[in-house]
């Protein structure tokens, strides 16, 4: 079936913002999407409102939208570029729901807009519960035994009939959001009534529970002719019970045997064709692990995060061919890119063990409840590559850089046995550390097994690798025999851990084992096992004798990436890793890549010219180092992740391609800054380094309350805290305390004024300002959490002349080559540098979209030796842009329990997106829209508690919304003031004041939005707090700085006078 | 213990034994499947020669009883890169290394199984040997090794005497040239009442059975070698309907005057996809053969390609155009690996009720 040919123009929409759930996989689903429609010559409007992605660069799509993902755009965008056809399956669960909308409104039908690949019909088949559940038992496919609800009541009855516990899963939501597991009446009543509110539809499934029970996937591909293939199948560690994105899934299967496998298999198979899927699919299975018994949990038809593992654990680009099979391809006519020769109608095999461990954000909410159940939790992943399992998994524990490099943890060491055998039960993110120390007190396989279900195939590996721990504690380096050694690697230890069991160091280590010639050798993932010769440069170390690498004469530059999304490195680092490498290629470099996160674009083998799927340790960087002996590495757009090499990789004497290693030290060191600061002439806040409790709380006096601390050396704030007393410096020097601080701790006195930052390009004589941003919110929120706004548009020239001399003198003083990032704040119309980052920040793909200037490109090439002058942007501050763009980030607080919300120095957000218009009330609108806020209804409630020093301006703010016909809510002393000064507020009781209270008045559903600024400190106690959570869990936004409240407001008035936004194309930034 | 392993060309890796203890010299193949290590060790066609797996980890499962293809494990040798010492399955009996060993099956893991694959696929199948004698060289074996030939093996593994398995439904005369369990398994399950003959069987031997098919078997070895079975078939051909696997393919091809030739490296796995090129639908396959039908050496007027190999173009099935015979090279019964063109078997049953009906429309 060749391709159809009244596929001219499609529009493909992308997944929005990342948040817990949806990530970066749906950027590499699209951009790949994009890629293959303009290969076969089709035109691509692209709409997505996340910025920081590939797929929106102008170069990836002809027409680039980045607008809210809402029916209302969408329309406007289909209306204005006629697009003949639609692509709905690779946006993820919010793609797939807009385009369904758009569908079942008839406004498709009604342009002449076709569905492209799977058939609406076919959607709602595998998406509408009770549809597939009916679809399932015409073909004779075993369900769970389940039902679906509409109501609360159902759910119980229904639960009484088959018995507790019962898993609630709701309709059309999420990553899981809502769902979970009662155990009796009570937990059921309050998990379903949540469940059904959150449900687009207000649909439930009531599931037995069948926790346990082997979780197996397939990835799935059909085409219009059926043609069916299973591209990957996947074992889930973690049995059934914790969402498969929690869980640690192995790829390929290890425990089943053939004929469980191909029962499994062929199952798929037949799911899909009775679905009617054109495109790929995810199929999944609960096996009983004593028989052949087994049920379908769950079909995604669309391309889905697992496909994104499954592309990258095979080499089989599923998105591609998903895309191709869309416009009418058939699988026998799609080449298989990895070998070249042959077709995409054919099953990867697998000669090695691909581990994917997921990356959790408690190590940066060390307060949320770390339980892992049936809601996704994790933000991103780590996926390695081995030909071992042990090895695997321990290279994709290092992959998670929370500096476990083993399975051996200090903090279990003071545990009494009974402790951990206890701790056994607790399923979270620390149960395989958990397990190991059990398995090295002497706890049986048997009784683990039989308290976690975990197969006791994957226990005995573990036990294996805390064996060979046991061993290497029995050696000095200069007893350590050539064969224990080679073990050691081959099992997937790093230099470091066999290091500190023989007390050497990691150096000494690496020249024993390379004396008796044990090095990383690398083998290539090709989709067939070796059977054909592939062409795709892929590779994975093993620590075998024969390594596939060929040797290379050209000029080669690695790019080391930045490794798992996580809260604080989300996907601009992706974006920038990529550009780099293409700014690598047009000047003629061959490119390598180094990353471990399946998700992205740059691990897709055909970005750069080699790519290494390895964890970003400074002993897998130096292994690809010493095999492919690049000229330099680039550290610089990896994120935190790739600018910590900095020091061992300059100690270990590889050119560092940009800024060198000691000033990006000299911007991190209290000290050096500070020199730095005052050759200059710039200030910035008074501060002190402390090490101690004593020393934090003399500090913090001698500056005078509020004051900032915060650990150095920090991603995205972490740890760091706004004090107004001792006893919040007390509380928050105990959490930093928790873990061991290399480095001083800092307290800085906590100016509240303007936050302003700048991303800055570098030659070392000149440098290019492509804009000024500026915050919404005054500092103190975490640059990530704020609104952001370009142009800064409230700042006098004069502030503006000294922002591009003092960026200029510090990016001189740093001798930075690249990127630069400075965060300054404007207090009493004194600008003092808060921050700077001597790398790429997450604001560059922001800046370089609505600027037109190609920021990462720029740097890169700088880096090789071109200068400002040679491109034609000129130097200091580039032109504004007539249009104003305003970033605003994203949370998923739904999906973290025991997450305080407020905004404060610590980010918190998971993704953003961006407003773009000609008029400022216009780019905001569009960009809180498209956060995901619901703006409140007119006449709906507005409950405001606010700390003291807010009260005065609060007036404003309330009497604002009081003239918009909202209804107003107070707590005593907060409504008492709005109504003596001619505000109408209903006085609300505080928690202690007896009930109805503040928590049953937004239980009530009456209050649709809600005003808390914080007092102090992060206690789950405090009232506050649990009124923020309250509004998270009832899907209330709720506002924590009074200046996104004023934002909020002009986009209610904004959204009251508006007959419809335009929607702009990024070509107008050319 | 140390065990080694060695190739005619040169190659020497160092692993460690598993299994039985000792020598063994064979043809070394690979077989890519990621599951199913039990049905290609028991497989017959593997009479002679040593197999690799690219699959790493291999015993994870263990041995499972109801999973064998044939009574004992047929390879001659097998090589592994990890072999799991702690396998799980509620269905395991016991380790691969105990069945291997008590089977005196020498096997060596530790091996690089990748860059040996890498070998064979770039040089062709090689003769090879296994060896844990502990001061093994192979220049004293290179000449043993050279004068390796596995004499008659379908004689080795066919039945040594007729079996009759019982059904009820159509009868079906199959001829056992080394036969993989699951093709009986696969004529029960469709009722047939199945005559297993060993490959020796005459034609006359066939025919006195009254069958309403006959069924040809997969097998070891070079098709040419079978001039008997050759002989047998053409004598058969036309009178019944026929369907033939893997070597019973071959065979009918060379009985109707077609050609084979030997594969570099053979096809052995669970995944490759085949076109049947009728339906028009690409179907994913297991295989085990080293040899191929020439696609120039079939007459287009008494046959015509059925199924063609997406990967390599080579002929995957025949169905011949005057005679109710159809066959192809792939493994329909699966086992190991997918079960997706079961739907031959059922072709098979229904080309012998027409054949059967149009008998009895003619008398």
């Amino acid at each position: 079936m060749p391709r159809r040919n009244d596929v001219r123009k499609v529009m493909v929409i992308g997944s929005g913002p990342i948040i817990i759930g949806q990530a970066a996989e749906f950027d590499y689903a699209g951009t790949q999407a994009c890629q293959a429609l303009r290969e076969e010559g089709v035109e691509v409007v692209l709409v997505n409102s996340n910025p920081a992605t590939i797929m929106t660069d102008t170069n990836i799509a002809d027409k680039v939208y980045i607008e809210p993902l809402n029916a209302e755009t969408a329309k406007k965008i289909i209306l204005k570029e006629k697009p003949d056809s639609l692509l709905p399956t690779l946006g993820g669960q919010t793609g797939l729901n807009l385009a369904m909308e758009l569908a079942e409104s008839g406004f498709l039908e009604e342009q002449g807009v076709k569905l492209l690949g799977t058939a609406t019909e076919a959607i709602k088949m595998a998406e509408d519960r009770q549809a597939f559940k009916d679809t399932m038992e015409s073909i004779s496919e075993p369900c769970i035994e389940s039902k679906v609800v509409t109501t609360v009541e159902d759910a119980l009855t229904f639960a009484e009939e088959i018995g507790y516990p019962v898993i609630v899963r709701p309709a059309y939501t999420l990553g899981g959001t809502g769902g979970g597991i009662a155990s009796d009446r009570e937990q059921l009543n309050e998990i379903a009534t949540n469940g059904l509110r959150l449900s687009r539809v207000g649909q439930a499934l009531i599931e037995k529970c069948i926790a346990g029970w082997k979780e197996i996937e397939y990835e799935v591909m059909r085409d219009g002719k059926g043609n069916v293939i299973t591209v990957c199948n996947m074992e889930n560690i973690d049995p059934v019970g914790v969402h498969t994105g929690d869980s640690i899934v192995v790829a390929p299967s290890q425990t089943l045997s053939d004929k469980e496998y191909q029962m499994l298999r062929t199952a798929s198979l037949k799911i899909i064709s009775a679905l009617g899927i054109q495109g790929g699919c995810n199929v999944q299975f609960a096996l009983h692990p004593t028989s052949f018994e087994y049920a379908v949990i769950e079909v995604n038809p669309r391309v889905s995060r697992s496909s994104a593992l499954a592309s990258k654990a095979t080499g089989y680009p599923i998105a591609k061919v998903a895309t191709k099979i869309a416009i009418g391809y058939g699988l026998d006519e799609i080449r298989n890119a990895v070998t070249g020769k042959t077709y995409a109608c054919f099953e990867p095999t697998l000669d090695y063990v691909v581990v994917k461990i997921p990356k959790w954000p408690f190590d940066k909410f060390v307060k949320a409840e770390r339980t892992l159940g049936t809601q996704m939790k994790a933000t991103g992943e780590v996926m390695s590559i081995s030909s071992s399992f042990e090895a695997a998994l321990l290279k994709a524990i290092r992959s998670l850089e929370l500096n476990i490099n083993t399975l051996e943890q200090d903090i279990y060491k003071p545990l009494d046995t009974e402790t951990i055998r206890k701790k056994l039960r607790d399923i979270n993110d620390e149960r395989l550390f958990v397990i190991a120390e059990a398995l090295r007190r002497g706890i049986s396989i048997e009784e683990i097994n039989e308290i976690t279900k975990i197969d006791d195939f994957f226990l005995a590996k573990i036990k294996e690798l805390v064996t060979m721990e046991e061993t290497l504690k029995g050696y000095a380096i200069d007893t350590l025999t050539p064969e224990l050694l080679r073990r050691a690697k081959k099992m997937g230890f790093p230099d470091v851990v066999i290091a500190k069991y023989t007390g050497s160091d990691r150096k000494e280590i690496k020249k024993l084992r390379q004396s008796y010639g044990i090095n990383a050798a690398y083998k290539m993932v090709d989709t067939c096992a070796a059977e054909f010769e592939a062409v795709s440069p892929y590779y994975y170390s093993t620590y075998d004798q024969f390594s596939e690498v060929r040797k290379s004469d050209r000029r080669k530059v690695l790019v080391i990436g930045s490794g798992p999304i996580r809260i604080g490195q989300g996907i601009e680092f992706d974006y920038c890793s990529v550009h780099s490498v293409w700014a690598l290629k047009e000047q003629g470099y061959e490119t390598i890549i180094a990353n471990n996160n399946p998700e992205t674009v740059s691990t897709d083998f055909d970005t750069s010219d080699r790519l290494y799927f390895e964890p970003l340790t400074i002993e897998d960087v130096e292994n690809i180092i010493e095999t492919e002996n690049p000229e330099g590495v680039i550290v610089q757009f990896g994120g935190q992740t790739a600018i910590k090499l900095v020091n061992a990789l300059s100690d270990y004497g590889i050119k560092i391609f940009g800024t060198q290693a000691k000033d990006v030290d000299a911007a991190e060191d209290r000290e050096k800054f500070d020199r730095i600061l005052e050759d200059v002439g710039i200030p910035r806040p008074k501060g002190r380094t402390v090490y101690t409790l004593e020393q934090a709380l003399a500090a913090a006096n001698e500056l005078i309350y509020p004051v900032l601390v915060r650990p150095s050396y920090v991603l995205g704030g972490q740890g760091m805290e706004i004090a107004y007393s001792d006893k919040d410096v007390t509380e928050f020097m105990e959490i930093i305390n928790r873990v061991k601080q290399e480095h001083p701790i800092l307290v800085d006195k906590y100016l509240m004024g303007k936050e302003i930052e700048v991303d800055a390009i570098c030659d070392g004589d000149d440098i290019l300002i492509p804009g000024i941003m500026e915050h919404l919110e005054r500092a103190g929120v975490h640059s990530g959490d704020s609104i952001s706004v370009y142009p800064a548009n409230t700042l006098k020239k004069a502030v503006v002349d000294k922002i591009i001399d003092c960026s200029y003198k510090l990016a001189k003083a740093l001798n930075v080559i690249g990127l630069i990032n400075i965060q300054y704040v404007l207090y009493n119309e004194e600008l003092y540098v808060i921050e700077v980052n001597p790398r790429s920040s997450r604001t560059v793909p922001y800046i370089s979209k609505v600027t037109g200037i190609p920021m990462v490109d720029i740097a890169t090439k700088l880096m090789t030796g071109k200068k400002l002058t040679d491109f034609r942007y000129g130097t200091g501050l580039y032109r504004n842009s007539e249009y104003v763009a305003i970033k605003v980030p994203v949370f998923s607080f739904e999906k973290l329990h025991d997450v305080d919300t407020s905004l404060g120095p610590e980010m918190k957000s998971t993704g953003e997106v961006l407003g773009i218009s000609k008029d400022f009330h216009e780019a905001l609108y569009k960009g809180i829209i498209a956060s995901g806020m619901k703006l409140p209804e007119k006449g709906g409630g507005i409950l405001m508690t606010v700390r003291d020093s807010d009260k005065t301006e609060l007036l404003a703010i309330a009497e604002r919304f009081e003239k918009l016909g909202y209804v107003l809510y107070a707590t005593g002393k907060t409504a008492n003031m709005l109504n003596m000064h001619g505000i109408a507020t209903n006085a609300v009781k505080k928690l202690d004041e007896g009930s109805p209270n503040i928590l049953d008045l937004i239980s009530s559903g009456n209050i649709k939005l809600v005003i808390n600024t914080p007092t102090k400190g992060r206690q789950p106690q405090r009232d506050g707090f649990k009124i923020r959570r309250k509004a998270v869990e009832m899907s209330i936004p709720c506002l924590t700085s009074l200046d996104t409240a004023k934002a909020v407001i002009s986009c209610i008035e904004m959204e009251r006078k508006s007959n419809g936004l335009d929607v702009v194309d990024l070509s107008v930034f050319g | 213990m140390k065990a080694y392993l060695a190739l005619e060309d040169g190659t020497i890796l160092e692993g460690s034994s598993f299994g039985a203890v000792g020598e063994v010299i064979g043809e070394f193949v690979f077989n890519t499947g990621m599951t199913g290590y039990q049905e290609v060790l028991t497989d017959p066609s593997y009479c002679g020669q040593i197999v690799t797996m690219t699959y790493p980890l291999i015993g994870n499962y263990g041995v499972i009883l109801e999973d064998i293809e044939s009574a004992r494990p047929q390879v001659k040798g097998f090589v592994v890169r990890e072999m799991c010492k702690t396998p799980n399955n509620w269905r395991s009996l016991e380790t691969l290394s105990e069945y291997l060993g008590r089977n005196g099956i020498i096997g060596i893991e530790g091996i690089d199984t990748r860059a040996l694959t890498r070998i064979l696929r770039d040089k062709g199948t090689m003769k090879g040997i296994i060896s844990t004698s502990p001061d093994f060289s192979l220049e004293s074996r290179l000449s043993k090794i050279n004068e390796y030939r596995v004499e008659n093996p379908v004689e080795q593994v066919t039945v040594k005497e007729m079996i009759h398995h019982k059904g009820t439904g159509l009868r079906v005369a199959l001829i056992d040239y080394g036969i993989k369990l699951n093709i009986v398994r696969s004529l029960l399950k469709r009722n047939c009442e199945v005559f297993q003959f060993p490959a020796s069987v005459t034609s006359e031997e066939v025919l006195a059975v009254n069958p309403d098919g006959i069924m040809l078997s997969n097998g070891p070895g070079d098709p040419k070698d079978c001039g008997q079975q050759i002989k047998t078939l053409r004598e058969l051909i036309g009178k019944k309907p026929i369907f033939g696997i893997c070597l019973g393919h071959q065979l009918t091809a060379l009985a109707m005057g077609g050609d084979t030739e030997k594969l570099k490296y053979g096809h052995r796995g669970c995944n490759h996809p085949v076109k049947d090129l009728d339906r028009d639908l690409t179907y994913i396959t297991s295989q085990n053969h080293g040899y191929t039908i020439i696609e120039d050496s079939l007459d287009s007027s008494v046959m015509k390609v059925s199924h063609r190999n997406m990967n390599d173009g080579t002929v995957e099935g025949v169905r011949y155009m005057n005679v109710p015979v159809f066959t192809v090279q792939f493994h329909p019964e699966a086992s190991p690996g997918p079960a997706d063109t079961a739907y031959l078997f059922d072709r098979f049953t229904s080309m012998m009720e027409d054949w059967k009906g149009d008998k009895h429309a003619k008398t």
